[in-house]
């Protein structure tokens, strides 16, 4: 076991970087790496200057993750070399890239969440054998760093009770707690509000100006343009363009990432139909995660496509249990067709004519050892088509999962493919399938486009918008504003619970919106 | 070392898992043979030929595995939807009992209808013994390891108490026994003179309806899916808690029979030493056969080989015949490094 530098002891980081400004810190040389038939990565080079922020831009699958997997060595690269610093990084050593000075800010965080800050951070870079650490050292160290590059966040408090953007805080500065010079971040602001963005994007721009160099993982063009200074664009395991963020524009990379151009969605003014949903000052049981509804209200009519925007965590699980039939009513009332009801399980769901696409693909939206047929038929095994005297209709399901297979473009290798090898673009089309083959009157779709590829993106784009024409009531949930903007014909906000008044597409500016998503003049608003 | 997911084997490979952690076994338990002092090759050929080496042989091992089967299918019905049934020797003696109360005289009917009656009673009473740890764990979250557990040595007890009390034989010269079943009630021996018997047959025809159930109609559909995924399935509308319940209710139901068969077919009457273990060891029978109640069968009949085989390799070769639980206890662990292969590949990153 190789000694541990005891790194609460060394200095804070000083200006002068270790490269100079301007020299690669990190070279990828002709990495090449294949799984079976499938080549992720190509012979891929990148450089990397000090002071320098490349945005690495591609569809999901396009090659980022691997190419970033083979740098930290969780994978061992078939071909070409990386050297940090001018020297040979050992393939296949994670540890060799921490300690060479590579950190990396993963999308779902790895924190323990009953620790503190600041022993989330000291956490590993202890010495094994040593009884206790020394607390006030650490303590300064981290609260000097913080100051710094402006990641206000108490070390003392307790990980579960911070939230997502402090979080994010928190894994940057254990990175660099680890006197990482090199940080990678994949897809930060998934998770963030606009508002914490804008703060994120000052810290990177303060951790370049003091010779750090920043790998930026992203599908967002609007980040890209803002924040990097160079642009890589992989597409299909290939760099197939490289730009300096000054020369290009949004057009042109969007054109490089997709490699054809993809239509966006053709919206088309419908006039609304009558209401289908009511929410009135409803309150919900507290069954999902996140927040409970609070005195939400909230009018859904046919023929439109109902935005809801926010922050993840604020009551969007509650609300779409609610409708998905997963959560109980505790106060305010509910109508649905103009009938009143108080709430409804899941099953009654269906009868009652809800198509549901849950926010978690994985977890309830499909079962991941069992067929596509079956996936296909989970909501509708009862019917008489595919089920007679309680005996399953083999041929029927066959048939029906073919029909679907082909309707909906799920791509996999037969009906009785185990579903837990399909992409996440081919399940989502799965469940897509399942959900509005029914031909439902409302829609409930949560976040359902989160970590699709551009192509699967556009497809379940289309997919809601060709329901809403049908005369279908569409209540889109997302935390990608650009999504609920491009779509909805309503947008409003939730946060903590409750849902601001809607206003018209267009109505409200981003900034408007962001402000919402960050809780401020939502009271006075509502 | 890291796993990675893989995709599902085909049928052909599916078979090599549970034929690889058998020879996995077998190179295990040899060791343990060199250790006694004799030859693992002597041995295993002496186990092989007191198992299946005579009509003898054959019979006693079908014998011995007719309550494998019934409690295998328990468990993998279960462990199928994710319910952790421990209990299955708990609800064997459920059926037992059940057998040797309504069995002794209580009712005079002619067998046709005096067996199925009896048969239908005492599944009934497994199904019951394990409605309320399914019970406890839907509607309070209770582990179903710890209460179908410890309910083993609830039952066992209670059954003890049971012969020293009102079931006691008073004709036993004092030994903890029941009476005898009257002859309207005991299933008929396959062969005259031999010890195999109708429970048999009654086991294979459970295998194949309970086959039938898990692949072919709506509820196994319903118990496959809450079993790989309870969330997704209550999302979908697939009423959880219910089809636990019908669970619980058929798993105890075939563990029940095992006791129904060993009392009525072989034994006669009910002692405590009506079963060794085929509760528990109907857990190995289920986890070699992955589950498969096809499989379950021939699962079944390979540990009740090992039982059988062992004890006649004991008498010539001088090795303990513990080394058949021995064996069947590593074949459950080689078993569940199989299924995790089956899954998963082994990198060496």
């Amino acid at each position: 076991m190789p000694q541990q530098p005891d790194l609460a002891a060394s200095p804070p980081l000083s200006p002068q970087g270790r490269g100079e400004h301007g020299a690669p810190v990190l070279r990828l040389q002709n990495i090449t790496k294949r799984f079976g038939s499938l080549t992720a990565n190509n012979a891929i080079s990148l450089d990397l200057a000090a002071g320098e922020i490349v945005a690495l831009l591609g569809e999901n699958g396009a090659g980022k993750t691997t190419l970033m997997n083979i740098l930290f060595g969780h994978y061992v690269a078939d071909e070409g070399s990386v050297e940090v610093f001018g020297k040979p990084l050992p393939p296949g050593d994670p540890r060799a890239a921490l300690d060479a000075g590579v950190g990396m800010v993963h999308q779902h965080f790895t924190l323990a969440e009953n620790m503190t800050v600041l022993e989330n951070i000291a956490l590993g870079t202890q010495p094994m054998w040593r009884a206790r650490f020394d607390r006030v050292a650490a303590r300064t160290r981290i609260r000097s760093l913080s100051s710094d590059f402006g990641l206000a966040v108490d070390p003392d408090a307790v990980v579960a009770a911070l939230t997502v953007g402090e979080r994010q805080r928190v894994e940057i500065l254990k990175a660099l707690y680890r006197n990482a010079r090199i940080l990678i971040l994949d897809e930060p602001t998934a998770v963030l509000t606009p508002a914490e963005s804008e703060a994120l994007f000052k810290t990177l721009k303060l951790l370049v100006a003091q010779g750090l160099s920043v790998i930026f993982i992203s599908h967002k063009m609007a980040e890209v343009m803002g924040v990097s200074d160079r642009v890589m664009v992989l597409r299909a395991g290939r760099v197939v363009g490289e730009r300096r963020t000054s020369e290009t524009t949004r057009a042109e990379l969007a054109a490089l990432m997709v490699g054809e151009e993809i239509a966006p969605p053709q919206i088309r003014d419908v006039p609304y139909g009558g209401q289908v949903l009511v929410l009135d000052g409803v309150s919900t049981a507290g069954r999902s995660s996140g927040a409970s509804l609070d005195n939400a209200s909230l009018t859904l009519k046919s023929g439109e496509i109902f935005g809801l925007a926010g922050v993840s965590g604020n009551g969007q699980a509650a609300l779409s249990g609610l409708i998905s039939g997963t959560e109980t009513l505790r106060s305010g009332t509910i109508h649905l067709f103009g009938d009143e009801h108080r709430a409804w399980t899941t099953r009654e769901a269906l009868q009652l004519g809800i198509g549901r696409i849950p926010e978690d693909r994985h977890a309830t939206g499909t079962i991941g050892d069992m067929s596509v047929a079956e996936n296909l038929i989970l909501e509708s095994y009862r019917s008489p088509r595919f089920s007679r005297q309680g005996f399953l209709r083999r041929d029927a399901i066959k048939e029906f999962a073919r029909e679907i297979i082909a309707d909906y473009d799920v791509k996999c290798p037969s009906p009785d493919a185990r579903v837990r090898l399909l992409s996440g673009g081919n399940m989502q089309k799965l469940i897509l399938g399942r959900a509005l083959d029914p031909k439902p009157k409302l829609i409930v779709a949560n976040q359902p486009t989160r970590g699709l590829d551009v192509g699967a993106v556009a497809y379940v784009h289309r997919r809601l918008v060709e329901a809403r024409d049908h005369g279908a009531a569409v209540l889109l949930i997302s935390e990608d504003l650009e999504e609920i903007l491009t779509l909805s014909d309503r947008v409003a906000v939730i946060f903590k619970g409750r849902i601001s008044p809607s206003s018209k597409r267009g109505e409200r500016s981003v900034r408007e919106l962001g402000e919402l998503m960050a809780g401020h003049g939502l009271e006075a608003a509502a | 070392m890291r796993l990675e997911p893989k995709p599902a084997p085909s049928l052909a490979e599916t078979l090599l898992y549970p034929v690889g952690a058998i020879v996995a076994t077998l190179v295990i338990a040899s060791l343990l043979v060199l250790a006694a002092g004799a030859s693992p090759f002597s041995v295993f050929a002496l186990v092989a030929r007191g198992a299946a080496g005579s009509q003898f042989a054959i019979v006693e091992t079908l014998t011995r595995a007719t309550p494998l089967i019934f409690t295998g299918l328990a468990v993998a019905v279960a462990f199928r939807a994710r319910l952790w049934n421990i209990g299955a020797e708990a609800q064997l003696y459920a059926g037992a009992v059940i057998t040797v109360v309504l069995g002794t005289g209580l009712l005079p009917l002619p067998s046709f209808l005096l067996i199925p009656l009896i048969a239908i009673a005492a599944m009934l009473a497994g199904a019951l013994l394990l409605l309320g740890p399914a019970m406890l764990k839907t509607r309070f979250g209770v582990d179903e390891v710890v209460t179908t557990l410890l309910l083993n040595f609830v039952v066992i007890l209670f059954v003890s108490m049971l012969l020293e009390g009102v079931l006691k034989d008073p004709t036993g010269l004092g030994w903890p026994q029941s009476q005898k079943l009257i002859a309207e009630a005991r299933l008929p021996r396959i062969i005259q003179g031999k010890r195999l018997h109708y429970g048999f047959v009654l086991a294979l025809v459970s295998a194949v309806v309970v086959w039938i159930i898990m692949k072919k109609t709506a509820l196994g559909f319903e118990m496959r899916a809450v079993g790989h995924n309870p969330e997704a399935a209550f999302f979908a509308g697939i009423p959880v808690n219910r089809v636990l319940a019908k669970t619980a209710l058929l798993s105890g139901g075939l563990a029940a029979l095992a006791g129904f068969s060993e009392v009525a077919g072989l034994k006669g009457n009910l002692t405590l030493d009506l079963s060794p273990g085929y509760g528990y060891t109907g857990i190995v029978v289920a986890m070699l056969a992955m589950l498969n109640p096809l499989g379950v069968v021939a699962a079944a009949i390979f540990v009740a080989g090992i039982f059988v085989g062992a004890d006649a390799m004991s008498r010539t070769a001088g090795v303990p015949s513990y080394i058949a639980d021995v064996m069947v206890a590593t074949a459950l662990l080689t078993m569940v490094v199989a299924i995790l292969l089956s899954r998963y590949r082994l990198r060496w990153a």
